[in-house]
C-alpha cells in the first residue's frame, strides 16, 4: 500500500472542562498539571500544553454560565466584536483561539484533545469534523487496538472546517474524546482512567509516529452523523411527555429498524421508530441535550480507507 | 389516614418526581375516597431552570428555625418557600399537618428505592416499606432512618404526621430514565393503595424490617490549598450501595493511581456512593449501621 508522508506534529493541547460540570476532563487537567509540577517538561515524551477551557463554568460546576462554549469557535463568533457586557464564553472563545490558534492560520497548534463526558453510554467515542484527516483516524485505529475494556467508536460530523463550531476546530487535527456514560457533576474512577488512557495513548501515538514508525493502513469502521430526533412535547409547555423507551436506554451505536421502540410516555404509551432506513442512534438521553430539543443523534455506519502513513523526513 | 401529600420537584433537576408530579396532576389523580391526596411541586423556580435550588438548597429549610425565622422579600427564595410549603401542608407538629407526606427524589448513586426518615419507629411508615418490598419485584427497596429529633429534621417529609423521602436512584440529574421513573410511580401507588386498604380496616401483620441507621459520612480526599477533591470514589466501591464495607476496604483510587482505604475500625454500610450534589456538601458517601426492627400489626381505628 501507498504510504502518505506527513509533518510531525509539533505540540498537543489537552484541553478539559469546556463544559465545566463533565469532571473527568477537569480532573485530568489538574492531574496532567500536577505531573507537570512533579517532572517539568519530561512529563511526556511530546510538547503538551493543558488547558481549563472555562474556569468559571468549572468553578461553579455547570455546563456554562451565559452561553455553550463549544458552539463559539464558528468564524463568526471568532471574529465578532466583544465589550464588557459581551458573553463570557464568547470572551475565553476569542481569548483560546488566540492562545491555540488562530483557527485556519499556520501558527494554530496542530492538536488539540477536548475532553468531554456524556450521560449516555457511549463509550470512548472520538468525534472529528472530517472523514479525511488522516492523522486523527489513525490515532482513533491505534486506540481501538490499545483500549479493549469499553468500545471504541469513531464518529464524523462532515462539516467544513469554516462551519465548525467546536474548540478542537481551532487546531490542525484536533478531535474530541467523549467518554459515558458518566452523570454531570460527578466523577467516576472508571469514566476517568479510560479518559486518561485515551490521552495516554495519544501522546504515545504521536511520539511513535513523529520517531518514524510505520502505522499501516487499511479499512475503518466510523459513524457518520445524519440527523436528530427530538423527544414528543407537550405542545403548550414544551415539557416531555415520554421519555427514552427501556429499550432503547443504554443501547447506543445499536441499528434502530423501522418499528423498534424509541420512547415510553409517561401514561404507558410506546412511540416507535416510523422511518424505512435503519441508522444508529447515540447521544441516547444526554442530559445537555434536552434543552437543545434533542433525544439522540442518528448516524450511518460506513467503511473509510487510511492510507499507511509516516512522518516526513524533515 | 385521611390526608396524603405526594410532592415533586423539591430539587428542580431531580426529574423523576418532576414528571410524576405533572402526570399525576394532568389525570386530576385526587385519589379515592376517604382518602385526599395532594399533588404538588415543590420548587417550582428551580423545576423551571432545571437547577437543584435557586439560592439554598429547599430540602434543608424544614427545621423548627427555619420555619420560624421572619422572612421578608429579600430572603432567600426557598426560605419564603419552606414556610409556604408548612402553611400548606402543615403546620409541622400540629393537629392539622397532612397525614403522611411522601416526597420524590432522585439520586446520582446506585440505592434503588429507599424510604427515608427521621424516626425509625413509625409504624406506618415501616409497614409501607415491607409492603413495598414484598410487591416491587424487580426493585430493592430500602429502608434508611437519620436519627434527628423531630425539631431539627430539616426535610419537607418532616412537616407531615408521618414522612419520608422516596429516594430512586440511579438517574444523573437533568435526565429522565423510564425505568427510574416507573419504579417510581409504581412505588407511590403501592403507597396509595397500602393507605386505602389500612383506611378500610386491613390487618396489617407485624414482622420485621432491616433499619439503615445514619452514622456518618466520608468526604473526599482534597488538596488542602485549593479544596479540589484529588480522589474519585473506587471502583469497588462505586454502584455498591448497601454492600458491607469492611476496615482495609479500597475506598478511593486517587487521580494518580493510588488507593485508598477505609480506616474505620466497624463495619458499616455506604450508601449515598458519589452522589453529584453531594460533592459541595462535603460528602462523598454515607455510612449506616443495619439492625432488625420489629414492627407490631397495625390496622385503623374504624371508630370514629
Amino acid at each position: 500500500m501507498a504510504s502518505a508522508f506527513l509533518p510531525a506534529l509539533g505540540r498537543l493541547a489537552v484541553c478539559g472542562g469546556t463544559h465545566g460540570n463533565e469532571l473527568s476532563g477537569v480532573y485530568l487537567v489538574q492531574e496532567m498539571e500536577r505531573q507537570r509540577k512533579e517532572k517539568g517538561d519530561d512529563a511526556w515524551p511530546i510538547p503538551v500544553t493543558t488547558v481549563l477551557s472555562n474556569p468559571r463554568a468549572v468553578k461553579e460546576c455547570r455546563r456554562y454560565i451565559d452561553t455553550d462554549m463549544n458552539r463559539c469557535f464558528n468564524r463568526a463568533t471568532l471574529s465578532s466584536p466583544t465589550t464588557d457586557s459581551s458573553q463570557y464564553e464568547v470572551h475565553r472563545a476569542q481569548e483560546l483561539n488566540n492562545q491555540l490558534g488562530l483557527k485556519g492560520s499556520a501558527d494554530a497548534i496542530d492538536m488539540i484533545c477536548d475532553l468531554h463526558n456524556t450521560t449516555s453510554n457511549m463509550g470512548l467515542t472520538l468525534i472529528h469534523y472530517t472523514t479525511s484527516d488522516w492523522v486523527n483516524l489513525h490515532i482513533c485505529k491505534y486506540l481501538q487496538t490499545k483500549i479493549t475494556k469499553v468500545p471504541v467508536r469513531v464518529l464524523v460530523l462532515d462539516v467544513p472546517i469554516s462551519d465548525a463550531y467546536s474548540l478542537e476546530s481551532v487546531s490542525k487535527h484536533g478531535f474530541s474524546i467523549e467518554v459515558g456514560p458518566q452523570p454531570h457533576g460527578v466523577v467516576r474512577a472508571d469514566i476517568y482512567f479510560i479518559m486518561k488512557e485515551a490521552v495516554d495513548m495519544t501522546i504515545d501515538w504521536i511520539h511513535k509516529f513523529n520517531s518514524g514508525t510505520v502505522f499501516e493502513g487499511g479499512d475503518m469502521e466510523a459513524f457518520k452523523f445524519i440527523k436528530s430526533i427530538d423527544y414528543p412535547r407537550n405542545p403548550e409547555t414544551l415539557t416531555l411527555t415520554a421519555a427514552i423507551h427501556p429499550q432503547l436506554q443504554d443501547r447506543d451505536f445499536c441499528l434502530l429498524k423501522r418499528g423498534d421502540p424509541l420512547f415510553l410516555s409517561f401514561s404507558g404509551e410506546t412511540v416507535k421508530y416510523e422511518e424505512e432506513e435503519p441508522l444508529h442512534p447515540f447521544f441516547i438521553n444526554e442530559c445537555a441535550y434536552y434543552e437543545k430539543g434533542i433525544a439522540f443523534h442518528l448516524a450511518k455506519k460506513l467503511t473509510l480507507t487510511i492510507p499507511t502513513v509516516q512522518v516526513q523526513k524533515h | 389516614m385521611s390526608r396524603v401529600a405526594v410532592c415533586g420537584g423539591t430539587h428542580g433537576n431531580e426529574l423523576s418526581g418532576i414528571y410524576l408530579v405533572r402526570e399525576r396532576l394532568k389525570r386530576r389523580e385526587d385519589g379515592i375516597e376517604p382518602v385526599s391526596v395532594v399533588t404538588l411541586m415543590s420548587n417550582p423556580r428551580a423545576v423551571q431552570l432545571c437547577v437543584r435550588y435557586v439560592e439554598t438548597d429547599l430540602n434543608r429549610c424544614f427545621t423548627r428555625a427555619a420555619l420560624s425565622a421572619p422572612v421578608s422579600e429579600h430572603s432567600p427564595y426557598e426560605m419564603i418557600r419552606s414556610q409556604e410549603l408548612n402553611a400548606l401542608l402543615g403546620p409541622k407538629g400540629s393537629a392539622q399537618a397532612v397525614d403522611l407526606l411522601c416526597d420524590l427524589h432522585n439520586t446520582t448513586a446506585n440505592t434503588g428505592l429507599c424510604l427515608i426518615t427521621h424516626s425509625d419507629r413509625d409504624w406506618i411508615c415501616l409497614h409501607i416499606c415491607k409492603h413495598l418490598q414484598r410487591e416491587m419485584a424487580s426493585t430493592p427497596v430500602r429502608y434508611v432512618h437519620f436519627d434527628i429529633p423531630l425539631d431539627e429534621a430539616y426535610s419537607l417529609d418532616s412537616v407531615g404526621k408521618h414522612g419520608f423521602a422516596m429516594e430512586v436512584g440511579p438517574q444523573p440529574h437533568g435526565v429522565v430514565r423510564s425505568v427510574i421513573f416507573s419504579a417510581m410511580q409504581e412505588g407511590v401507588q403501592l403507597m396509595l393503595d397500602w393507605i386505602c386498604q389500612f383506611n378500610s380496616g386491613t390487618l396489617f401483620e407485624g414482622g420485621s424490617v432491616d433499619v439503615f441507621t445514619m452514622v456518618k459520612n466520608i468526604d473526599y480526599p482534597r488538596d488542602p490549598r485549593t479544596h479540589m477533591i484529588t480522589a474519585a470514589v473506587h471502583p469497588d466501591l462505586q454502584d455498591r450501595d448497601f454492600c458491607l464495607l469492611h476496615p482495609g476496604d479500597p475506598m478511593f483510587l486517587s487521580f494518580s493511581g493510588e488507593t485508598l482505604r477505609y480506616k474505620g475500625k466497624e463495619a458499616l454500610y455506604p450508601f449515598f456512593i458519589n452522589e453529584a450534589a453531594y460533592y459541595e456538601k462535603g460528602v462523598a458517601l454515607s455510612l449506616a449501621r443495619k439492625r432488625r426492627v420489629e414492627i407490631p400489626s397495625v390496622r385503623s381505628d374504624t371508630r370514629r
